[in-house]
C-alpha cells in the first residue's frame, strides 16, 4: 500500500520538492550575507546611536523580497490542499479506480490511513522546513521590521516558526475531505481554497487575540509611537497620530493604539489623527522651534499628559503563541481526519 | 455447501431513491452466473453490494457465507468500464495487485500478460478498450478469487474485443473452481458463457434460476385467441400478446402441455429474458418467485 501510494504521489512529490529546493537554495545563498550586513550595521549604529534610521533604511532595502518570502510560505499550505489534497480521492472518484483498488486485499480504512499519513507526513515535513528555513533567514529583517509588518503580525506571525506545519496538515486534510464531500476535483479545489482562506482570516481576526489576555498599558508620547505630526499652514493647531506601535516594543502586535487626553479620556484611536492642545506658532511644537529636533515636542506633550494607551501582545509570546497555534489546527486537522474516515466507511462507493 | 450468495429482502436506497428493494436470492456454487436487465435496473448496485462497495440499506446478504467487506480477499471485483490506473504502467497494475492481495498468483498474471501480448513498460493510458478490459481481469483473476464479480465488463468493448474478453473469462473458469457473477444488459454475451441468469428490472430481481431448468420450464404457446384465466392452474403467464384471433403466451410450468390447440415452441434464453423484461414487474412477482424456489 506505501508502495502504491508513494508510486501515485512521487510525481507531483518531486515537482514540489524542486519548487522548495530553489526557494531554499535562494534563501541560503542570501541569508548569510544577509545576516551578516545587519550584525556589522548594528554595531556600528550602537556606537553612534542612529538605529533607528538603520533599521529603516535596511528594512527599505528588502522590503519585497521579505513580504514575497512571507506570502510564499503563506500560500504553500493552501497549495499542498489544492494540489495534495483535494484530488487525492476524487482523482480516484473520477477515473472509477477506487473501484479497482478498494476490490484488491487492502480495505479501504488501511488505503485511507496510509494515503493520509504518509502524504501529510510529506506535507507536514515540507511546511516545518519551509517555515525553519525562512524565520533562519529573515531574522535580521524582523529585527528592523516596520511596525505594520511586526513579527508579532497576522501576516509575518503566520509565515514564521512551526506554525505552517499546522496550516499545511489542515490544509491537507481539508482538502482531502471536501473532495469525499464534492467528489469532483476542480469543485473540491476551489472550495478548499475558499474554505481554507477563509479560516486562515478567521483566525489571527477572532481567534488568536485571546490565545492570552492582551497586556494593556499607557505610554508616553515619542518618535516610536506617534505616527504623524502635522501643524496647519502659518501656525495653527497641531494635529498628532498615534501608531500601532509601542515604546520598546518591537515585533509587538498592537490590536489597538489609541490617544489619551491629559484628563485620560480617549479622543483618537488607530492612526486617527487628532489636534492637541500645543501651540503650533512658537514653542517646541511649531516648526520653528523643531529645528532642534522633536524630543523637545514629545516632552511638551508628555507633560501636558497626552499618553498613548495601547493593548498588544508582546514579541515574548512569540512561541506560546505559535505553539497554541499548531494546537489547534492540529485539532481541526484530527477533526477532519475522523470525517473523512467517517466519510470513507459510510458514504462513498 | 455455502452458495455463493445469499440475499435476503436486500435493498439499497440513494436518498429516497430505491436503487434496490426486496431482493431475495441465492446463487449455488459453481456457476457462471449472468445478471442481466435494462439499464438503471440495479445491477451495478445488487454487484457492489457483493463486492463490499456498497453496505445494504435493508436486509441481509451473504457473501460465501460472510458478510460482504470481510471477504475481500476471496472476492475479485472488475468494476464497470474496467477502470485502470492512467497513468501507471501494465507492470506497474501487477505490482499493485502482488503489493495489495494476501493470495497473488504472479505467474499467472504475467503469463497472461504475456499471452495477450501486453508490454509491462506501456502505460495503461495508451492501452486499448479491450486490452483494459483484459488488464482489469488479470487482476480480478491473479488473485485467485472463489467469487470473481464483473459489472457490464464487456459493455464498451467491440464484437470482437468482446468476443476474446469472454473466451478468456471462459477458459479462465474452466481451468479454476470458482464462482462468476457478471452483468450485462446484453443477452447475447451471456448466452455463451452462463449458466445461471437473474432477471433485474426496476430494481427487483423477477427470476432467477439455472439456465437448463429455466428453457426446460418456460415455453411459448401459439394458438386461437384465448384469456389467460382460461389457462390451466399450474402454467404461470410469463407474458401475453394478442391478435384479433390469435394468443402467444410465454408460460412457465413443471408439468407437460397437454393441450393440442397449442404450438409449443422452446424458448432461447434472449427470448426468455425479454418475456420477463417486457411484462410490467409488479404484479405476480411473488408468484413468480415462490414457483422458483
Amino acid at each position: 500500500m506505501i508502495w502504491l501510494t508513494w508510486r501515485q504521489f512521487r510525481g507531483s512529490a518531486a515537482m514540489t520538492a524542486a519548487l522548495v529546493a530553489v526557494c531554499a537554495a535562494v534563501l541560503a545563498l542570501t541569508g548569510p550575507g544577509l545576516a551578516d550586513r545587519y550584525a556589522r550595521g548594528v554595531t556600528a549604529c550602537v556606537a553612534d546611536g542612529t538605529c533607528d534610521r538603520f533599521f529603516d533604511r535596511f528594512f527599505d532595502e528588502y522590503h519585497l523580497l521579505f513580504v514575497l518570502v512571507g506570502f510564499v510560505l503563506l500560500a504553500l499550505p493552501a497549495f499542498i490542499g489544492l494540489v495534495w489534497g483535494a484530488p487525492l480521492i476524487t482523482r480516484e472518484l473520477e477515473a472509477g479506480t477506487h473501484l479497482l483498488v478498494w476490490s484488491q486485499g487492502v480495505s479501504r480504512v488501511r488505503w485511507l490511513a496510509v494515503k493520509l499519513g504518509l502524504i501529510g507526513l510529506v506535507a507536514v515535513g515540507t511546511a516545518c522546513v519551509a517555515g525553519l528555513v525562512v524565520t533562519w533567514w529573515s531574522r535580521p529583517l524582523d529585527g528592523s521590521a516596520v511596525p505594520e509588518l511586526a513579527q508579532m503580525t497576522p501576516l509575518v506571525f503566520g509565515a514564521r516558526g512551526v506554525a505552517p506545519m499546522g496550516y499545511a496538515a489542515f490544509a491537507f486534510a481539508l482538502g482531502v475531505t471536501v473532495g469525499m464531500l464534492v467528489r469532483r476535483t476542480l469543485p473540491a479545489m476551489a472550495l478548499t481554497l475558499v474554505v481554507f482562506v477563509a479560516v486562515q482570516v478567521a483566525m489571527p481576526m477572532l481567534v488568536r487575540p485571546h490565545f492570552m489576555a492582551p497586556v494593556t498599558a499607557t505610554h508616553e508620547l515619542g518618535r516610536a509611537n506617534v505616527g504623524g505630526l502635522s501643524v496647519q499652514q502659518g501656525g495653527g493647531e497641531v494635529r498628532i497620530a498615534v501608531q500601532a506601535a509601542v515604546p520598546g516594543q518591537a515585533g509587538a502586535w498592537v490590536l489597538s493604539s489609541r490617544l489619551l487626553d491629559p484628563s485620560g479620556k480617549v479622543v483618537s484611536a488607530d492612526g486617527q489623527d487628532t489636534p492637541v492642545a500645543v501651540s503650533g506658532t512658537s514653542g517646541p511644537c511649531s516648526p520653528q522651534g523643531a529645528g532642534a529636533g522633536m524630543d523637545a515636542c514629545w516632552a511638551e506633550l508628555n507633560s501636558l499628559g497626552y499618553r498613548q494607551q495601547a493593548v498588544y501582545h508582546p514579541i515574548g509570546r512569540f512561541w506560546s503563541f505559535q505553539w497554541i497555534e499548531t494546537g489547534l489546527y492540529a485539532a481541526l486537522t484530527l477533526g477532519l481526519t475522523w470525517l473523512s474516515f467517517w466519510l470513507i466507511r459510510r458514504r462513498l462507493s | 455447501m455455502t452458495p455463493v450468495l445469499q440475499a435476503r429482502e436486500l435493498g439499497k436506497r440513494y436518498g429516497r431513491r430505491w436503487a434496490l428493494r426486496d431482493c431475495t436470492l441465492e446463487i449455488p456454487k459453481g456457476h457462471v452466473t449472468g445478471l442481466v436487465g435494462p439499464n438503471g435496473a440495479g445491477k451495478t448496485t445488487l454487484l457492489k453490494l457483493a463486492g463490499g462497495q456498497l453496505t445494504p440499506s435493508e436486509g441481509e446478504l451473504r457473501i460465501l457465507g460472510e458478510k460482504p467487506g470481510t471477504t475481500l480477499p476471496k472476492v475479485g471485483f472488475v468494476a464497470q468500464d474496467t477502470p485502470v490506473y492512467a497513468g501507471l504502467t501494465v507492470g506497474d497494475h501487477l505490482t499493485l495487485g502482488a503489493r495489495l492481495n494476501t493470495t497473488w498468483d504472479a505467474r499467472l498474471a504475467e503469463d497472461r500478460i504475456a499471452r495477450l501480448g501486453l508490454d509491462p513498460g506501456q502505460k495503461a493510458r495508451r492501452l486499448s478498450g479491450g486490452e483494459r478490459a483484459q488488464l482489469a481481469l488479470t487482476l480480478g483473476l491473479a488473485k485467485r478469487p472463489e467469487l470473481l464479480i464483473l459489472d457490464e465488463p464487456v459493455a464498451s468493448l467491440d464484437p470482437l474485443a468482446r468476443r476474446e474478453f469472454l473466451q478468456a473469462l471462459m477458459e479462465a473458469t474452466a481451468a479454476d473452481e470458482f464462482g462468476v457473477v457478471l452483468s450485462s444488459h446484453l443477452i447475447a454475451d451471456l448466452e455463451r458463457v452462463c449458466d445461471f441468469v437473474i432477471v433485474l428490472v426496476d430494481s427487483r430481481v423477477l427470476v432467477a434460476g439455472e439456465v437448463d431448468v429455466l428453457l426446460g420450464t418456460h415455453h411459448r404457446l401459439t394458438g386461437p385467441r384465448r384469456d389467460p384465466d382460461r389457462l390451466p392452474s399450474d402454467q404461470y403467464v410469463v407474458s401475453a400478446r394478442h391478435t384479433d384471433r390469435q394468443s402467444t403466451y410465454v408460460v412457465r410450468t413443471e408439468e407437460p402441455i397437454l393441450d393440442p390447440a397449442w404450438v409449443v415452441t422452446p424458448l432461447t434464453l434472449e427470448d426468455l429474458v425479454l418475456a420477463y423484461m417486457e411484462r410490467r414487474p409488479v404484479a405476480g412477482r411473488r408468484a413468480g418467485l415462490e414457483v422458483l424456489r
